[in-house]
């Protein structure tokens, strides 16, 4: 219950709902438990042939006391349920705010699907807790106590009797439910082994239809079907255990009544009244034994779920605003400069950037080159902040990083990532993503820039096109052009490319570059790119290898010094001559 | 966020014969177990029912009555039921599932055989997701039907129709009275249901669209957080949250007002089986048993009342599912095999388009009077614009696709004349996007061929230059292959794609050639695998690199679905035409990407 405990200060903020929800619980389960007891007085009183007035009465009573007993019983759902579903709705709420403000870090080391689960299933157990495992376990415990201390009144022997299987229903209850638990989740892996292998068969059906693969594919897919039929059959071994045995251990307790009391009635020790009720308290008790092992399971599952989240909401948002942060600096010029930065991912994996110093003067274009995996875009998330440098520091407008707000280091830079994301929403909202009020004529002048304003056009709905599942697909170019613009739509003092270009084709390039060149006369400009054509205009161009600086300086320089740089040129220059001569 | 309805959420009616009876096909070969079924249900259903007429025995005639002997008789009669009503409930439900089961088991399997012989087009025009969810989750609906619904139906009404028996034997008088409650309880049942349903729809919904908010924002955490958008977002998901929140609030409402109804309604029929059976009982027309007997009767009501009412909802779904799956059974799309083929054994390689007409759709011809001849051995580069109609030369070629006029000819022999299997093993087609199936590195070189030797599959993977990086795998050739290759680099898929097409060393190669950009090193190994993959037999290619082009024996320009240019390099270069264009757009500035 350790996990479970971090939910107290939300049920502090519900106590109001929670101590009503018990109240109404006390109050109902008092009218229940009453109405057995007018029944005996009925059955004892036609045993001594009372009037009929009599009997009306406490046929009136028994109606009278039942709608009382509704009545609270509809209040207990409408405060403690709904209090669940509050607590819900604030967990959830809390959940999503720590995870919006956790670095990036977190995201790469966690797949969408675990993140996901978490945030339905793992919630749902919680909230099942909350609500029926809270309600019901108050009212078994109130229920058996109330019932129990008058059926004892009645005749302890018989009362003990009879229950005596109830505990073992709770018990078996507990069991199978666990049981069943663990077998059910097998079967839902087996579905989706069986739901991958159609997904994967009717996407590559070219291929399985090319070589001729169906009859294969059709023995794989039935052999899957086979185990689940299996694992599905396992459950139900289990699970067709329980109906019977609930019929066992509740029929067998009406016996014991029946027998036991009868013999009771005929010895004179008890009325024929006394057994009516016994027999009736048991058809309220056995509902709560059922309940009760299964808010046992509910809980266990509750506390695993909720250690799960609560790791989650203790992980640490190491990338936010400190005690260090000087919240005078709100806005950057756009020079940016590395001193000895370097970066790993995990403390025990190698440094992906090590010893990077080099500065870029406000306004000026820098290019960065390098292999994959030689760290150019790590490099870049340095400059957003979205890491935190290992060891060195990265400077803006020569502050600190870490001291400038994080708000005003996100909106300075325009970040053009190389996989362009955008939300499945209009493209209007999609441009205009990072503006805090809307400006159309600002969008039109990106999308123009990015060259993404004739693609636009021809969407049916224009920019109130909606892209996405719902929606249109974009190709991949048009991707990056809608995202290039929706960074440049915030004014950007620094505007990041990496690698924005790769499924835009060369001549849109080179359009969208010489746009660029205008917008970016008084901003800083840092470009990733393979290809020499896009970057030997830089001010500077970077060489990365192996996640050093191997080379720095403009295009005649590097060239000059015939390394790493003047082979990818030369290399690019042989393939065009060759491409010529022939 | 626009709530469009999906087609799959649409429901209809609960029952339809036409469906009923497909589905019943489905079911016959296992009617033995539907018999044996119905009569444990039967039986099963009266066990219940038949001890509180036991007690009324036990208490009218042994109790009253001061009998001993009696009342250990009835006691283990009372046992004996409890025991023979267990088993047999036991059997009933594992049969039922089993039957469900093997039911859904044929159905599964059958659709997929059937989804197997559709042609490409029906892929090509439906989305993969509802084709995916037609053999999973539908025939899952299916599922609950058949094992707790059409024959838990009998098990319900058998039920309700043994208590009605026992009740009305006893006493019709007093059961006339008691069931006067009845009509409330079905009503109030049966409206419980519709209302729930219609609330737990709007919670679906909300929770449908809450998954989806987070899914795309979890994934484009990068885009919220470069953008300093975490305090919108955070609202954005707020509305939803409280949407959600509502919706679940509301349907509560419909639990809490239910339960306590349905305890009300039976404590009702107590209180009448109180007063006027009361009054019988004074007037001595009926015994203090058959009060206390129906009373524990007015107990046993519900639950099957309950059932009952459940049983519509998944009937109604059952039939939605039924009529999606039987739609796709009678999906037709398929391209025809001849009856009589003409066998197609060993093959040259010469291909002959004739005066070939294709439109995916009515008139709207993608490819126009398409004339082409290769000769055994040659490779033919094709080159164009996007939606010039190179892939159609693929689909059509493949017979993905059948042509609307026209004839393709194989060795001189027509192809809709052979087994449309027997030309595709002759030919191995390389697709742009690589698709690599779970299974191992081995599994997705030979797709699962028992003819591909291990020498045969290495030699092939060696050819191609894949074999380096598969040696330097922990596990080699038998690395495991994730879901679409995912463990894997770009380039690295590609090698294998090759060494996949190589070690069927068909006659006839397709090459639809990848523009993803790789590393220098890579890309030499690709060019020179593409060289050794062309070799000694008929290729044809989509060409995107200017190596393959130049070295290909012949260049088909194809434009607007018509061929208009055929020759080598430098001829086409010469003439200044469409080629020529080409070259300076597409081809001209391709660069070797940096080492």
């Amino acid at each position: 219950m350790k996990n479970l405990r971090s939910l107290i200060p939300y049920f502090l903020r519900y106590k109001k709902l929670l101590i009503w929800g018990i109240i109404f619980i006390i109050l109902s389960n008092t009218a229940n438990t009453y109405i057995p007891v007018i029944i005996k007085n009925a059955v004892n009183a036609l045993e001594t042939n009372l009037k009929m007035e009599v009997i009306l009465g406490y046929a009136g009573m028994i109606v009278l006391v039942s709608i009382v007993g509704g009545v609270f019983r509809y209040y207990i759902r409408q405060t403690i349920i709904v209090m669940s579903r509050e607590i819900e709705f604030d967990v959830r709420q809390d959940f999503w705010t720590h995870l919006l403000r956790l670095p990036l870090r977190y995201f790469k080391d966690t797949s969408t699907g675990t993140i996901m689960a978490h945030a339905t299933n793992d919630i749902s157990a919680v909230r099942m807790f909350i609500g029926p495992a809270v309600m019901y376990s108050i009212d078994t415990i109130l229920r058996l106590g109330l019932s129990v201390t008058i059926m004892i009144q009645i005749s302890p022997t018989v009362t003990l009797a009879a229950l005596a299987p109830l505990p073992f229903l709770s018990i078996l209850v507990y069991y199978v439910g666990k049981k069943v638990h663990t077998r059910f989740t097998l079967i839902q892996e087996k579905f989706a082994e069986l739901t991958t292998k159609a997904q994967e068969n009717f996407s590559g059906i070219r291929v399985i239809k090319s070589y001729v693969k169906e009859e294969s594919e059709i023995e794989e897919f039935s052999v899957l079907s086979k185990e689940y039929l299996e694992r599905n059959m396992k459950l139900v071994k289990i699970q067709a255990l329980f109906q019977p045995l609930l019929f066992l251990l509740t029929g067998f307790s009406v016996i014991v009544v029946v027998y036991l009391g009868g013999m009771k009635v005929i010895q004179g020790e008890i009325s024929l009244g006394d057994m009516t009720a016994l027999i009736i308290y048991l058809n309220i008790l056995i509902w709560p034994m059922i309940a009760f092992g299964w808010v046992i399971n509910i809980v266990q599952q509750a506390e695993a779920s909720m250690n799960r989240i609560n790791k989650i909401l203790n992980e640490p948002i190491d990338i936010a605003d400190s005690d260090s942060t000087d919240y005078s600096i709100k806005e950057l010029t756009g020079s940016v400069e590395f001193k000895n930065v370097s970066f790993s991912y995990k403390p025990t994996s190698p440094n992906v950037l090590d010893s990077i110093s080099f500065s870029i003067p406000k306004g000026s274009t820098v290019a960065i080159m390098g292999a994959t995996g030689s760290g150019k875009s790590t490099l870049i998330s340095l400059i957003s902040r979205l890491y935190d440098a290992t060891e060195g520091t990265v400077l803006l407008d020569g502050k600190p990083i870490t001291t400038i707000p994080l708000a005003t280091v996100r909106t300075t830079i325009g970040l053009v990532q190389q996989e362009a994301l955008l939300f499945s929403n209009t493209i209007r909202n999609n441009l205009t993503y990072g503006l805090k009020e809307h400006n159309e004529e600002l969008m039109l002048k990106c999308s123009a820039i990015a060259q993404f304003d004739k693609d636009v056009q021809e969407f049916p709905q224009g920019y109130d096109t909606i892209i996405g599942e719902r929606g249109i697909t974009m190709s991949g170019g048009q991707k990056q052009r809608a995202s290039l613009a929706r960074a440049l739509t915030i004014d950007p003092k620094i505007l990041i490319l990496d690698d924005s270009f790769s499924a835009v084709d060369t001549h849109t390039e080179e359009e969208i570059l010489k746009n660029l060149k205008d917008f970016m006369r008084e901003r800083t400009s840092i470009i990733i790119s393979h290809r020499v054509s896009t970057v030997k205009d830089a001010d500077t161009i970077i060489v990365l290898e192996n996640g050093r600086i191997a080379e720095k300086g403009t295009h005649d320089e590097l060239i000059a010094i015939k390394g790493l740089y003047n082979d990818i040129y030369t290399k690019q220059l042989l393939e065009k001559e060759l491409e010529e001569a022939e | 966020m626009a709530d469009q309805k999906n087609d799959d959420d649409v429901l209809g009616k609960a029952y339809d014969s036409t469906l009923m009876k497909r589905l019943l096909a489905f079911i016959m070969p296992y009617k033995q177990y539907v018999i044996l079924a119905i009569v444990l249900n039967v039986l099963v259903a009266a066990l219940g029912p038949l001890r509180p007429y036991l007690t009324k025995i036990a208490i009218d005639d042994y109790i009253v009555g001061k009998n001993y002997p009696g009342l250990l008789m009835i006691g283990i009669a009372l046992i004996g039921t409890l025991i023979i009503q267990s088993v047999m409930q036991y059997l009933l439900t594992y049969y039922t599932q089993y039957l469900g089961q093997k039911t859904i088991l044929d159905l599964r399997t059958k659709l997929f055989r059937h989804v197997q012989t559709l042609a490409v087009k029906y892929f090509d025009k439906t989305p993969i997701g509802r084709t995916v969810t037609r053999v999973t989750n539908d025939i899952e609906t299916l599922n609950e039907m058949f094992s707790s619904g059409i024959i838990m139906i009998f098990s319900d009404i058998f039920i309700i129709i043994w208590i009605f028996g026992f009740m009305f034997a006893i006493d019709w008088k007093l059961s006339l009275v008691t069931l006067s409650v009845m009509p409330f309880l079905i009503y109030g049942t049966f409206l419980f249901r519709k209302k729930a349903r219609e609330a737990y729809r709007d919670v679906r919904l909300y929770v449908a669209r809450l998954n989806s908010y987070m899914q795309e924002h979890v994934s484009g955490i990068s885009i919220t957080q470069s953008f300093n958008k975490q305090d919108i977002e955070l609202s954005t998901f707020s509305d939803i949250n409280r949407d959600h929140r509502d919706a679940n609030v509301r349907s509560v409402f419909y639990y809490a007002i239910f339960f306590p109804a349905v305890e009300f309604l039976t404590y009702a029929a107590i209180a009448l089986i109180i007063w006027y059976g009361g009054g019988q009982v004074i007037q001595q027309q009926i015994t203090l048993g058959v009060l206390l007997a129906f009373i524990q009767y007015t107990e046993m009501f519900f639950r099957p009342i309950r059932d009952l009412s459940e049983k519509y909802n998944i009937l109604q779904t059952a039939m939605a599912s039924s009529e999606r799956i039987f739609t796709l059974f009678d999906e037709t799309t398929i391209i025809k095999n001849p009856e009589n083929p003409k066998p197609l054994k060993v093959v040259e390689g010469k291909i002959d388009f004739k005066n070939v007409w294709f439109a995916y759709n009515n008139d709207e011809y993608v490819l126009k009077n398409v004339n082409l001849s290769i000769n055994p051995g040659e490779t033919v580069a094709i080159v164009g614009h996007t939606g010039a109609g190179k892939s159609s030369m693929i689909n059509i070629l493949t017979r993905f696709y059948d042509i609307n006029k026209g004839e393709i000819l194989v060795d001189g022999i027509n192809i809709t004349e052979v087994d449309k299997r027997e030309l595709r093993r002759h030919i191995s087609l390389v697709l742009q996007d690589v698709f690599l199936f779970h299974g191992t590195i081995r599994s997705n070189i030979t797709m699962g061929s028992n003819a591909i030797s291990d020498e045969q599959m290495i030699k092939a993977a060696e050819l191609v230059g894949a074999d380096k990086f598969i040696r330097t795998l922990p596990n080699g050739y038998n690395e495991e292959v994730k879901e679409r290759g995912s463990t894997l680099s770009v380039g690295q898929k590609q090698l294998i794609s090759f060494a996949r097409a190589l070690a069927n060393n068909p006659r006839i190669l397709i090459l639809d050639e990848a523009t993803s950009s790789v590393d220098t090193e890579t890309e030499f190994l690709i060019q020179e695998a593409i060289q050794k993959l062309l070799k000694n037999r008929t290729s044809i290619v989509i060409a995107h690199r200017l190596s393959t082009i130049q070295n290909a024996n012949k260049i088909v320009v194809m434009h607007k679905g018509e061929i208009k240019e055929v020759g080598n390099h430098q001829e086409l270069l010469a003439k200044k035409g469409i080629y020529y264009k080409l070259y300076q757009l597409q081809y001209k500035d391709q660069e070797l990407p940096v080492q």
